[in-house]
Formats: C-alpha cells, structure tokens, sequence
C-alpha cells in the first residue's frame, strides 16, 4: 500500500511517501503506526507522540482503531492548521 | 435543484467582488450572501510573521471541503456557495480562504459560513508553516479549533 506523509510528520521521515507492505499481525492504523515507528530512527521521531498524528485512509479521515485492510493509499499528518 | 457550488484549491489570490458576482448573477431568489475572507496576520501570539506557507493534501482537500459543502447544504436552505483555499507561500495582508454562502435569508447564510469555517479550520488538510526572524515553524493546532467545530455537532 502507499503510505503519504505532510507536514512535519513528512519532514521527520524525510520522504514524502513510499509503497510498504505490513505483515498481517498489523490490522489497525494503530498498529501500523507501532510497526512504522520500529522502522528506524527517524521514523521513531515521527511518531513519538502517536496522539498527535492524525490519519486518513483513502482521503478520508479515521481513528487510530479503523483496520486497514483494502486501503490503497494511508496518510499521517499532524492536526490541521488551515483556514 | 442541486446547490451551485465552487470549490477550488489554488496558489493565486482570488476577486472576492468577482466570486460573489459570479455566484449572485442572474438570481432573483438570493437576498443574503455573507463571505467570510481568512488573511494571513503579520503578528501572531506576539511575534512578526514574515509569511506562512501552506501545505496541503491534493485530492483529499477537495474532497473534505466538498463534504463538508454537502453537510451545509443539507442543513440550510443554501441558494449557492463558493469556497475557495490557497496554498503555497502566504505574506501578511495576503488572503488565504475564502466562503461565500448564499440564501433567500441572512440567517442560513451567516449560519452556514460559520459552520463551513469550523469545521474546516478542524478537518480540511491543510498545515502552515510559518516564517520569521526566528526561523520557520510548523503551527500548532489550537485546542479552539476543534471545540468550535465540535459544537456543531449534533447531539
């Protein structure tokens, strides 16, 4: 699946997306964020505070329990500052 | 009838005068447009702003304003709505977003454009950051912001 990153979260990790494949144990967008955290240490900055990292799956924004199964494209980003 | 409705996502400034002209023409049925423009401040929590620059969520943006735009509509007797958000670098004085809600009456125009503002401050992706002689910044989210959108809610 694509994983999209922005903001501060993109800066973190240092790249603005990437196509992953997570094991299956990783059901959540909860877990997904435990297993991307593990992935090394900039990934581990990223998302050192999980509460403050918002998601979205397909466009659309979820909570930490959604699952993740048939999602194409999952985006973290920190809370929204437009308007 | 389907609600006219614009929604842009751009880099360039937009007309306001053009926007409520191109919304209003040729209509005998609005008496109220209420517009809403969000300018980018030189002074922010007590320090100068050199610019913010804004980035966004391609696609995904579009799609939350254009929910939040159906929401609208089915909540208040909308005779027409144009959002527009703009992205990219920011100077004081500039213009960031703009709402315009239209209706027979004020009070579903005033209602919906506070209501399009909240919840799009909340939930449209879009992040500043911001510049000044200290560096640059992300901003934080103010805890305000999903208060206000939260208390439109219902129960």
């Amino acid at each position: 699946m694509k994983i999209v990153y922005f903001a501060w979260v993109r800066e973190r990790i240092g790249k603005a997306e990437e196509m992953l494949d997570p094991p299956p144990a990783v059901r959540t967008i909860g877990d997904l964020i435990g297993w991307l955290a593990g992935r090394g240490e900039e990934y581990a900055q990223a998302f050192a505070a999980p509460r403050s990292i918002r998601a979205a799956i397909d466009r659309t924004h979820v909570k930490p329990e959604t699952a993740i199964a048939g999602a194409r494209e999952i985006a973290f980003f920190p809370p929204m500052t437009g308007g | 009838m389907p609600v006219p409705l614009t929604i842009r996502i751009q880099q360039n400034d937009f007309d306001v005068a053009a926007e409520i002209a191109a919304l209003t023409r040729g209509r005998a049925d609005i008496g109220a447009v209420v517009n809403f423009i969000g300018i980018c401040r030189g002074r922010d929590d007590g320090h100068d702003v050199t610019a913010l620059t804004l980035e966004h969520y391609p696609g995904m943006a579009e799609a939350e304003i254009g929910r939040h735009a159906d929401e609208a509509c089915k909540r208040w007797p909308l005779a027409g709505l144009t959002i527009i958000h703009r992205h990219g670098r920011i100077e004081p004085g500039e213009n960031i977003v703009l709402v315009v809600t239209a209706s027979a009456h004020r009070e579903a125009a005033f209602q919906a454009a506070e209501f399009l503002m909240d919840y799009l401050k909340a939930n449209a992706p879009f992040w500043k950051r911001e510049e000044s002689a200290q560096g640059t910044a992300w901003v934080e989210a103010r805890l305000g912001d999903d208060a206000a959108a939260a208390r439109w809610t219902k129960p």
